[in-house]
């Protein structure tokens, strides 16, 4: 499968311009050769990539790929120069001879490349110009993954390159089965949102978060004690870990929604621990307790309204009415959560509480 | 309710379509289904708006906004004072997947 970058954003596709980027560049055959293994090295490299280390440095060269020994009949893929696309594609094509085209997406992977235009018609095109692959291959053919579809129009490349765009799999795990017939099953086609893919983008959703969490987290830890810090923590944990993992299984559509019964659900507890403090008075129990179930579903549903963008079936339309609808909400709700907090953490300044 | 899914800006003209099945091999969401003269807009409540349909009809016979469904671009674009809709960056001038590095301009069509 076309590996997400872990940010991750389902990013827009850019409008591409039927006759730009027509490059003028002169072709310079410059072959470089590859394999399918993978080496410690690449699997350290997804590693730090998904925990968003040097974001934008997990790079390959553009250019052109040989794989095995390909004859000027085997075929030709289209990757991005991001390393876990890169490395996805040619790990699945293990056994098999081809030439990889890799185009410069800057280190994006082809999903937000092609959103972004970068993996797209004009890149493409001047790829096959300046790697001289029409003089290299006798076919035109060039077998591009179906995800880098929003970023490439096929009439124009065959206008431009005379070269014909077939649309691969979804995932590149399928390219095996796929180049047997060269036809995609209606499951090849399909996208899915599976647990494992989820998951892989928790890491780099909490370290977005881990340095604001940090001094939230201090901060609250002397102003209003451990449990308070706890809270924070989980409502982050929450929106950043669970909620991904749990993400088809929480009630509603929207994002937003999801967040809120899911901060909800973690503010709980934390609110009964608040409603049970036996040294401060009812008013101040009922105000700490308020202030949970205030601020923690509002911090859940926000990060998880984000993570719309690390999903592949949220639409503008849809996250736009999402925004308009439930940001104002989570807003009320957190600056009521936080003017609790103030008045807590005040009356106890004062020895009020 | 709760479900802020159920409009896209998908629009199918059937009356232009050449059944070439491209919008079919595109789509990963089986928006479209293959039919007997033309092509089926079956699911458009799965549109997710990327536009690679659009894109790859050779008789524009699809047209849609295409754009990010990606909140935390969405709202980092209105926080700049960006518009929302069109707006390159995801998140950040520099540091995410949509970025566009300093030394180059977001060239390619309006985003």
């Amino acid at each position: 499968m076309e590996t997400k970058q872990p940010c991750s954003c389902s990013c827009m596709p850019a409008a591409q311009s039927a006759e730009g980027c027509t490059s003028a560049e002169k072709p310079v055959r410059a072959i470089i050769k590859t394999t399918s293994s993978l080496t410690f090295a690449n699997t350290v490299d997804h590693f730090l990539a998904h925990w968003g280390w040097n974001r934008g440095g997990h790079r390959v060269e553009p250019g052109l790929y040989q794989l095995g020994n390909p004859t000027p009949d085997n075929p030709v893929f289209a990757s991005a120069n991001y390393t876990l696309s890169f490395d996805a594609l040619r790990s699945a094509l293990s056994g098999i001879d081809a030439w990889i085209l890799v185009l410069d997406t800057k280190g994006i992977n082809v999903w937000c490349a092609a959103g972004k235009g970068t993996f797209g018609t004009d890149e493409l095109v001047r790829s096959i110009h300046v790697t001289d692959l029409p003089a290299i291959v006798k076919h035109r053919k060039i077998i591009v993954p179906q995800l880098g579809a929003p970023g490439i129009s096929w009439p124009d490349v065959m206008r431009r390159a005379q070269f014909l765009v077939e649309y691969g799999p979804v995932r590149a795990s399928d390219l095996p089965q796929y180049l047997t017939t060269h036809t995609a099953t209606p499951e090849m086609r399909r996208i899915e949102f599976p647990f494992k893919d989820r998951i892989v983008l928790t890491p780099v959703e909490f370290v977005h978060l881990a340095l604001p969490l940090f001094v939230v987290t201090a901060f609250l830890w002397f102003l209003a004690g451990p449990v308070a810090s706890l809270a924070a923590i989980s409502a982050v944990i929450a929106g950043t870990v669970i909620f991904p993992a749990l993400l088809p299984f929480i009630p509603t559509h929207d994002f937003s929604t999801k967040g809120l019964l899911l901060g909800g659900l973690v503010a709980v507890p934390f609110a009964a621990s608040f409603a049970k403090v036996p040294e401060i008075p009812f008013w101040a129990n009922t105000l700490a307790a308020a202030t949970a179930l205030l601020l923690i579903p509002a911090v859940t549903a926000y990060i998880a309204l984000n993570f719309t963008g690390c999903t592949t079936f949220t639409s503008r339309t849809g996250v736009k009415k999402e925004i308009f609808r439930y940001v104002p909400v989570m807003a009320v709700m957190a600056v009521l959560g936080i003017l609790a907090g103030i008045i807590l953490g005040v009356s106890r300044l004062l020895g009020v509480i | 309710m709760f479900d802020s899914y159920t409009e896209t800006t998908l629009n199918f003209y059937s009356d232009r379509c050449i059944n070439c099945k491209r919008c079919t091999q595109v789509c990963p969401h089986a928006v479209f289904d293959a039919g007997e003269s033309t092509v089926v807009l079956s699911h458009p409540e799965a549109c997710m708006e990327c536009g690679a349909c659009a894109l790859n009809c050779p008789v524009q016979a699809i047209e849609v906004q295409s754009g990010v469904g990606c909140a935390w671009a969405m709202i980092g674009a209105a926080l700049r004072g960006k518009d929302m809709d069109t707006e390159c960056s995801c998140g950040g001038e520099d540091s995410t997947c949509c970025a566009t590095p300093k030394e180059e301009t977001c060239n390619c069509g309006d985003k």
